[in-house]
């Protein structure tokens, strides 16, 4: 005889402890219609998809979940959960997946550009000297070099500037060419502007490996830097 | 900011947003003149960041005035779906870096699958993980699209795009206003 499965005798030791951090994931209403899974493009890999996830979720089959690298594949775009009738969580579940592996057994490339970016401000480790420099450098080249351009002011921690903006930094590190239409762009509308020297980059590698301290450190940092040194009122994210 | 509960006195906006401030005020004045004649067509990849995770499609839907402004209108081939039911391109959320290449290319090939029914020869993307993963799966699944910066365009319309910052750009548009 088959013997149903009783509910009330289920160990989800997991589901308990996301539904902690986040009240109104909703992992209990999931009707299994798989709306999630059919417009999910992870669906699949790894064997995993997002019903499958909510159902083991909801099964109390954590080690299975925690092992699975779907984690890592699952871009936390949020359009299950756009797309779920019952408005079921799955990327913050996602997020605290993730939290569930030890900091040094999460991917190295993603650890490595969090930590990076906690130690100099940026995910390539480019500290805020070399940030500064580059800068200037190619701003400067374009004062000499680009017709139109020759009064291009480009500045890094200049106070009371209308607005500061963050620059990825793939840019400054790799291909410094790039930055040059943004300013471009800037300088003819007569922006007042500057970079930021604390947590300048755009990029959060910290999110991505659902390191919670380092991402709050990174962003206090830039918040403090912003409000009490450069007493700027508008933050312009440019990507 | 939100998730921490960080106090912060400032404002957060995006650069999209200013772009179709400023050419809406007039401050920036473009158009698709450079455009008319070569016709080349552009599609964008909306940011799972600034589209569906921002609430609403406002600001994607200021990324679309300011494309159709710079393109032409006729020049612009949406995507479907898109804005803030648009598919991520797979390369968000660590996924470029999370040492899974293989199941994050079989995540793009719906975005591959989508640029190409566009028929675009560029694509806009305006974020820089957005930009690496379609530049991966277009190499990947042979696709001959190229992607690109906002910016790029921007100069290019304003005329004052360097030879030195075309990098991305395809040999239709390489010398275009030089
Ligand atoms: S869309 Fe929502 S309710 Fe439907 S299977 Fe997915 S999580 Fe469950
Ligand atoms: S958040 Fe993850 S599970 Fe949901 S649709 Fe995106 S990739 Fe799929």
């Amino acid at each position: 005889m088959v013997e149903a499965i009783k509910i009330d005798r289920l160990d989800v030791e997991l589901k308990d402890e996301v539904l902690d951090k986040i009240p109104d994931a909703n992992f209990d209403l999931c009707l299994t219609c798989g709306t999630c899974t059919g417009g999910c493009p992870a669906t699949e890999q790894f064997g995993m998809d997002p019903r499958k996830l909510i159902r083991m979720l909801n099964f109390g089959m954590d080690d299975e979940i925690i092992k699975s690298d779907w984690k890592w594949v699952c871009s936390m775009c949020g359009r299950c959960q756009l797309a779920c009738p019952m408005n079921i969580n799955i990327p913050k579940l996602i997020f605290n997946i993730r939290n569930k592996v030890p900091r040094d057994k999460r991917p190295r490339g993603i650890l490595g550009s969090c930590d990076q970016h906690i130690r100099t401000g940026s995910a390539m480790g480019a500290a805020k000297e070399d940030f500064e420099f580059t800068v200037l450098d190619v701003a400067e080249e374009i004062r000499e070099d680009h017709a139109g351009f020759e009064d291009l002011e480009v500045t890094v921690d200049r106070v009371g500037a209308q607005m500061v903006l963050n620059q990825n930094s793939r840019e400054p590190v790799t291909e410094p060419e790039e930055m040059g239409p943004l300013w471009k762009v800037l300088h003819t509308v007569g922006a007042d502007w500057t970079y930021p020297s604390v947590m300048w980059a755009g990029e959060n590698y910290c999110m991505f490996l659902a390191d919670d301290e380092g991402w709050k450190y990174i962003i206090e940092e830039f918040v403090l830097h912003v409000d009490n040194n450069l007493k700027s009122p508008l933050v312009v994210n440019t990507e | 900011m939100r998730k921490f509960n960080i106090p912060h006195k400032f404002e957060l906006i995006t650069i999209i947003e200013l772009y179709a401030q400023w050419i809406r005020e007039g401050k920036l004045k473009v158009n698709s003149d450079w455009n008319k004649e070569i016709g080349a067509k552009f599609t964008v990849q909306d940011p799972c960041n600034i589209a569906r995770k921002s609430g609403s499609n406002k600001i994607v839907d200021d990324l679309r005035f300011v494309v159709k402004t710079v393109v032409g209108e006729e020049n612009f081939i949406d995507t479907v779906p898109n804005r803030i039911n648009n598919f991520c391109c797979g390369g968000g959320g660590g996924a470029l870096q999370a040492g899974f290449p293989e199941q994050r290319r079989a995540y793009g090939k719906i975005k591959y699958d989508q640029i190409m029914a566009t028929g675009a020869d560029y694509v806009i993307a305006p974020c820089h993980n957005c930009h690496g993963q379609i530049e991966d799966i277009g190499h990947h699944y042979g696709g001959n699209y190229h992607v690109v910066h906002l910016w790029t365009i921007l100069c290019l319309a304003m005329g004052c795009l360097a030879d030195t910052e075309r990098t991305y750009l395809g040999p239709d548009l390489a010398e275009v206003g030089l």
